[in-house]
């Protein structure tokens, strides 16, 4: 882990471990580290399951994996706490386990089921919960850095102690909705931490098409912020270095930019085969750097836990996901006219199509009670 | 109580909703420490802060994105486009994140974007357009656009306390050459109803915005002229449209002409006509027509932009023809 001050760009080498002394993860507890270890584990056995659910046909639309880049999800997301607010991209589903998304949540998405987080309005991860903390991404990339600047503007000027984490892919610093939502918040001194994912490629795209800069960690001296970079495949770096921008941001310090090295396995999502990535490539990370059986062998070879220790854990996985599939499974589809509820909070009243019997004017968008994710009531208190 | 512009009436509105609620707050260019292009936030400042009136960088991506978390955190931001014409650049924002937000995550968008619009003004490609028919086609989204100054405070009272999100068209030509006396008490004005201009009973004006004016024009010549005795409807709401006072002022005279400043082709008085011919064809006694702008980008030159704008006369040359047919 490095740190660059502003105006000086950083020299290339790779990301430095952590020293012992300086790092935050020498504050957790046996019990917090392998709580590290269940959220990764969860991740990687919950996307298993919906590659075989994807297989037998019962997820709806595409599959979007995570594979290999567990650790800089779970590590960045468990330096926040439970009233701090995060936005996740589409390969942070375990940032949102950690935030309190359940895998069930997860696979009535996937399989778009009528009781799922959105009801059958969005896919995969897309969806958030404001009382948990997360915020629901969208496809456009970039987005969500301006809105998490709103967040987090709301938090500095309601001078609340909170903190707010976005995620964003090394292709999509190339948007212009990164670039204005950093400055600003920057500008502004808002309480938010900016993670990019250097994962290699986007799309199938590689960063090297994707930018000039020798490294994402340098356009924090643009903007005025510090910029950190550790190994995203380090579990207990990722933590660190993101524990250090989170305490800055609620103590007052305002944006730091930390770009995480970590690789993409699988392809953009499960149709990609991946046919651009040079032979052998993939095969070497999954043997050399995989985050998870890093992290294993660090917990037995350095911290003291046993392999009995990890297994209880992977057990405690595969039951909580069989348990979640067989609920999800069960679930209804949506009812096709909720398709007209929602739109908005004063809906406008609007002849129904008349050639569509069925349908009927909306009179009130109010959601019955069970819908959506959180209340918006709940939400103006937040 | 004294008559006050358009632009005083805007800067009213904004005053007292900030003085009502304190999630209140505005963002954008130059709207700070300067007042705004148009002075719109003129001493709001001073009154209320630099944490409730925010000074922004130029990115309009950037304060449209930013108003939208703050409004899922409960805020009701207040975002100026220094022209409207650069709501384009939030377009995705606007459209992707915000129409969506309710109906896919449940996530309150209580917010305003406000900005000068519309030309008469020589203002060029730039400082003149009216964006307002790109934004009616994403559901979601609201879309106001007054004519009067008693309208203009109102509505944006309205649209501020709104739980959605509004888009809050000023019509700058009108900013200072129209006023009006403010009705007393705390003034709103519902989204979503039209507003009879001028009652008739010959044939109908549908229109909105600075138009309005050049209609309540042409139909003062065409009483005196023709004998004509025609109605002005003023949308003031483009989204919703309000459908009913549309139908009932076609039931009324039989003869519709739909007029704005917009360019034609993908402008919302095609919407409207497809509208009245759904709902109303029975009640036609001539075929719905429009007058708008030329299809062409907005010139700056008085000759060019007189001549691509409707005018009172073009008003007067249809009105004639549809109360002929």
């Amino acid at each position: 882990m490095k740190r660059v001050s502003q105006g000086r760009a950083a020299p290339r080498t790779a990301p430095a471990t952590v020293r012992e002394s300086r790092a935050a993860w020498a504050n957790l507890g046996r019990e917090q580290l392998l709580d590290l270890y269940y959220w990764m584990r969860l991740t990687r056995t919950l996307e298993d399951r919906l590659v075989a659910l994807y297989r037998q046909t019962k997820v709806v639309g595409g599959l979007f994996r995570s594979l290999g880049q567990e650790a800089d999800s779970v590590g960045s997301c468990y330096a926040l706490e439970p009233r701090d607010v995060m936005s996740p991209l589409i390969r942070n589903m375990g940032s949102m386990l950690v935030k309190g998304a359940t895998p069930v949540e997860i696979l009535k998405q996937y399989m778009a089921k009528g009781d799922s987080p959105t009801r059958g309005r969005e896919l995969n991860i897309h969806f958030g919960d404001l009382e948990r903390g997360f915020i629901g991404q969208i496809s456009p990339l970039g987005d969500m850095v301006p809105v998490m600047a709103g967040v987090t503007l709301t938090f500095r000027m309601k001078r609340e102690p909170r903190v707010g984490l976005v995620y964003i892919g090394d292709g999509a610093t190339s948007t212009g909705a990164f670039h204005e939502g950093i400055n600003l918040a920057a500008v502004q001194r808002c309480p938010l931490v900016v993670i990019v994912e250097n994962n290699r490629y986007a799309y199938s795209t590689p960063t090297a098409k994707q930018t000039a800069a020798r490294q994402f960690l340098d356009k924090a001296v643009g903007y005025g912020v510090p910029g950190e970079q550790a190994d995203g495949n380090d579990v207990l770096a990722v933590y660190s270095i993101t524990k250090r921008a989170v305490d800055r941001a609620r103590a007052g310090g305002g944006v730091t930019l930390i770009e995480l090295m970590t690789y993409r396995r699988k392809g953009h999502a499960e149709h990609d085969n991946q046919s651009y990535v040079p032979t052998g490539e993939i095969e070497r990370w999954e043997r050399e750097n995989d985050p998870i059986d890093r992290y294993m062998r660090r917990l037995v070879d350095e911290l003291g836990f046993s392999a009995s220790d990890l297994e209880k854990t992977d057990e405690r996985v595969r039951l909580e996901v069989d348990r979640a599939t067989d609920e999800a499974e069960k679930s209804p589809p949506p009812q096709a006219r909720d398709a007209l509820e929602g739109v908005y909070a004063n809906p406008p009243r609007e002849q129904p199509l008349w050639f569509r019997p069925d349908s009927r004017i909306v009179e009130s968008h109010e959601r019955a009670e069970g819908w959506g994710t959180y209340s918006a009531d709940k939400s103006a208190d937040a | 109580m004294p008559e006050i512009t358009y632009l005083e009436a805007i800067r009213e509105a904004l005053f007292e909703e900030m003085e009502r609620d304190p999630n209140v707050f505005c963002i954008g260019e130059d709207i700070g420490a300067y007042g705004g292009a148009f002075k719109a936030t003129e001493g709001l400042l001073a009154k209320f802060g630099e944490r409730r009136v925010i000074d922004s960088p130029i990115s309009e991506t950037g304060i449209v994105g930013a108003a939208a978390g703050a409004a899922h955190m409960g805020m009701r931001p207040v975002v100026e486009m220094q022209f409207i014409d650069f709501i384009g650049n939030a377009y995705d924002m606007l459209t992707n994140y915000v129409a969506t937000a309710r109906y896919r995550a449940f996530l309150p968008c209580s917010m305003v974007v406000r900005g000068p619009s519309g030309g008469y003004v020589r203002g060029g490609p730039f400082h003149s357009q009216n964006p307002e028919a790109g934004f009616i086609h994403s559901p979601g989204l609201k879309v106001v656009y007054p004519a009067t100054a008693s309208d203009a405070k109102g509505l944006l009272k309205s649209a501020i306390r709104d739980d959605d999100c509004v888009l809050f068209f000023e019509h700058k030509y009108l900013y200072r050459r129209i006023k009006d006396t403010m009705p007393a008490g705390d003034h709103v004005v519902p989204i979503g109803k039209a507003r009879t201009a001028r009652q008739g009973q010959d044939l109908s004006i549908i229109t909105y915005a600075a138009t309005v004016w050049k209609a309540l024009e042409a139909a003062a010549q065409l009483e005196e002229e023709d004998g004509l005795s025609v109605e002005v409807i003023d949308l003031r709401s483009l989204s919703p449209l309000d459908d009913d006072a549309v139908f009932a002022s076609v039931r009324k005279t039989n003869r519709v002409l739909v007029l704005h400043e917009d360019t034609r082709t993908g402008g919302i008085a095609g919407e409207i006509t497809a509208r009245i011919n759904e709902s109303c064809f029975e009640w036609l006694d001539a075929p719905v027509l429009r007058v708008t702008a030329h299809d062409v980008p907005l010139p700056y030159a008085p000759q060019l932009e007189d001549f691509v704008l409707p005018q009172t006369a073009d008003i007067v040359v249809a009105a004639r023809r549809l109360a002929a047919y």
